[in-house]
């Protein structure tokens, strides 16, 4: 029965691997050089044994009349002899090594002892050279299998991050050429076709477009771009041509530096990884030891204390079964993918992670807290209200709109914003400018007043509070009383959405963080739901607020800073997690943070802390599920009931699963 | 100063013994293996001549991993 199973796994290697050498690896770059000779290798050593399967000892035993007595024993060992060499010959050979230099307990070592062990037993019983070889041989299939498969979901994620441009079109005596965007200068002028990738940061010269942002930022809100307007490499160009004055080198564009970015992300390793590879550390040593324990220590006891058999043969093979289980390789390899995997799916989404120790820590975030302007709110001042106006409300807008258009004030020029129009400035006339009070002009001959309640006062006009915080502007038309217009920085759409699902997603106090006057802020803050605010701050009283916070937050708790980036570098280094929002194109924000969200969407907060948690979930399922199979193969392997292809199996089976679902932190979108 | 080296490993465990390998050569102040990247980033003690300092890199990341490379 075992040999129907055994022979037909053999089987199934020898065509498997033939499929794999011929047909898979036949592609250049699939596979690299030394990835094909193994192959080979399996291949030839599979083929080989499934032979020596059909030639029962019996058959040998026949050339015993013929030659010598226990010729035909001989001949069998050396031609399994031969196919052992075939294929395990370079374990022996580092395992050899690595004694020489000292690195005893490697899984090389391991393997060459546990397989030289097998093949001694059968040596002594003239019995089954099968196990030692197929060990070996299962063996070098995993680490061939895990070597292609990091290898492969390596290069699959580094492909769909690499948004990388191929070329850049230059045009030369009216025609135009394809060159490496390495090689264009600073000034030159670059053509940028419909359907193609803006190659290198610069400034339209001519033509006008959309752009499609979506590979910097994840989502596809298309830009408008025209003569003057700065692009940023990495755009897709969806409608005309756009002649493009290059202000960067190709290798300072945004597009390559945030490749740069991501793609050494995984340089900065996390503290899983570094358990790891501590634990890897000991893990071969004390699983050593524990083998050598259970060769040695049981037999003796039943020699001397039980007075029964030794048993010598069995403990060797359940010790040698533990050797093969040894390999910490599908351990240690899970992590450093799950969160590559994790990196590059969110930087497909618009979130860039500066290192695997951010992403970490981003899952443990319990406080996050907000910068107000450009976070929260747009940071743009527009007409938020307009209350007991007397007259129809676009009528207010149009008097104030004229009153003040002689103003270049940022209020004067949101009322001109609201009035949609350009005012006709000839219908105004006897422009007096109240200093500290507002205005009061003629509008098609009517006296109109706008400003704030202190005008009201000095023109001795009634006037009605208003409840809303921000810039109130107080409007008398014809020396009456007409209502006022609040101005206001308005609230992001998302804001609040984004506030609530950060409570869902596990963080436990929101804060808000600002310049503005105490009214504004609480009104701002009581409308979104953030549970504390401070206001009137200076960018010293916000550092000194954040440090007051990360004092008074539990231990593995992380405190995230969310800022536009631009004036808050000092903030943003100080917390746990910096996050820089809105950084498209911005340099300085993008060196600053640890996490850049390419647009300044709220919800992409929320979207990289989910990331960071099914990553680090993921992380935590691998470490689980392959320490918990090694250790029931340890259990099982030490009582006898598993052997060692079940321990080779269980070895590449967990790296395969592992592997499996470190890719899954890929898959972000729907988040 | 810093440099940035592409390497050939196999294996994560391996890596990982590169990288420790590479933190106790003379010379090296700092060094990281990012396996998934295949790349290595030296760093060096101040004064020291890179290419004299990778060439004991080399020779240690070989015996702790023979089948290792390092693109120097």
């Amino acid at each position: 029965m075992q040999a129907l199973v055994v022979n037909t796994l053999l089987a199934v290697v020898v065509l498997t691997a033939a499929v794999f050498r011929f047909v898979v690896g036949r592609p250049a770059g699939n596979m690299t050089k030394k990835q094909k000779t193994m192959l080979s290798r399996i291949l030839l050593a599979a083929a080989v044994l499934l032979g020596l399967q059909f030639l029962p000892a019996e058959l040998f035993a026949r050339l015993d009349g013929v030659l010598f007595p226990s010729a035909g024993r001989w001949v069998r060992f050396a031609l399994y002899l031969a196919d052992y060499f075939i294929i395990g010959y370079d374990i022996l050979r580092k395992a050899f090594k690595g004694i020489l230099n000292r690195q005893v307990f490697d899984e090389n070592f391991l393997m060459a002892v546990a397989t030289v062990g097998a093949m001694a037993l059968a040596i002594y019983e003239n019995g089954d050279y099968l196990e030692a070889i197929a060990v070996m041989l299962f063996y070098q299939i995993g680490e061939w299998f895990q070597g292609y498969a990091v290898g492969k979901s390596r290069r699959n994620i580094s492909e769909l991050m690499d948004i990388r441009p191929d070329y850049a079109n230059i045009e030369r005596d009216g025609r135009l050429e394809q060159v490496d965007p390495d090689e264009v200068a600073i000034g030159s002028i670059i053509v940028v076709q419909p359907g193609e990738k803006v190659p290198i940061d610069g400034t339209v010269e001519e033509g006008s477009s959309t752009l499609n942002t979506s590979a910097l930022t994840g989502e596809s809100l298309p830009r408008e771009a025209a003569a003057g307007d700065e692009v940023i490499s990495g755009c897709i160009n969806l409608t005309g041509v756009l002649k493009i004055r290059t202000s960067k080198e190709f290798g300072e564009s945004t597009v390559s530096k945030i490749l740069d970015l991501v793609e050494n992300a995984s340089s900065r390793k996390s503290r899983s990884e570094d358990f790891i590879s501590k634990f890897a550390k000991i893990y071969t040593p004390a699983v050593c030891c524990s083998a050598l324990a259970l060769a040695v220590l049981p037999p003796l006891v039943r020699m001397l204390a039980l007075g029964l058999s030794a048993g010598w043969g069995t403990w060797i093979y359940r010790a040698l079964t533990f050797l093969v289980i040894s390999c910490p390789c599908a351990l240690v390899i899970s992590i450093p993918l799950s969160f590559f995997a994790g990196i590059g799916g969110a930087s497909q989404e618009g979130v860039l992670v500066k290192g695997s120790n951010y992403l970490e820590a981003l899952s443990q975030t319990k406080i996050v807290v907000f910068d107000k302007t450009g976070t929260l709110t747009q940071g743009v001042f527009a007409v938020n209200g307009i209350h007991h106006s007397t007259m129809d409300q676009a009528k207010l807008i149009e008097y104030a709109a004229l009153a003040e258009s002689a103003s270049s004030h940022p209020i004067s020029k949101s009322l001109q914003r609201a009035y949609g129009r350009e005012p006709d400035r000839t219908r105004v006339s006897d422009i007096r400018e109240i200093s500290g009070g507002g205005v009061i002009a003629k509008v098609d001959g009517v006296e109109v007043a706008a400003g704030n309640d202190k005008l009201m006062k000095q023109l001795g006009i009634p006037y009605t509070d208003c409840r809303q915080a921000g810039t109130i502007i107080h409007m008398a038309v014809g020396g009456s009383y007409a209502g006022h217009i609040v101005i206001s920085d308005i609230v992001k759409p998302n804001a609040k959405k984004a506030i609530a699902a950060l409570r869902s997603a596990g963080v436990e106090k929101t804060v808000m963080l600002t310049g503005d006057a105490k009214k504004v802020a609480e009104q701002v803050a009581s409308h979104l739901g953030i549970d504390w605010v401070f206001s009137e701050l200076l960018p010293a009283g916000k550092v000194a607020q954040v440090e007051k916070l990360l004092e008074t937050k539990g231990g593995k708790a992380k405190l995230a800073f969310v800022g536009d980036g631009i004036n808050d570098a000092p903030v943003l280094s100080r917390a746990d997690i910096g996050i820089a929002m809105g950084a498209m194109g911005s340099d300085a924000a993008i060196e600053a943070a640890d996490v850049v969200l390419m647009d300044d969407d709220p919800m992409k907060i929320v979207k990289a802390i989910r990331i960071s948690r099914k990553c680090l979930g993921i992380v935590y399922q691998n470490i689980v599920m392959a320490l918990g199979v090694k250790f029931a193969c340890l259990v099982l392997g030490a009582v006898g009931i598993a052997n060692m292809y079940l321990a080779i199996f269980a070895d590449v089976g967990v790296m395969i699963l592992a592997v499996l679902n470190a890719i899954r932190c890929l898959f972000v979108k729907k988040l | 100063m810093k440099k940035t080296y592409k390497i050939e490993v196999d294996c994560a465990n391996c890596a990982n013994l590169m990288e420790e390998a590479a933190r106790k050569t003379a010379g090296v102040q700092a060094a990281t293996v990012n396996f998934m990247t295949q790349k290595l980033i030296v760093e060096f003690v101040e004064g020291q001549d890179p290419a004299a300092v990778m060439g004991e890199v080399l020779r240690a990341c070989k015996k702790v991993e023979p089948d290792c490379e390092i693109f120097l």
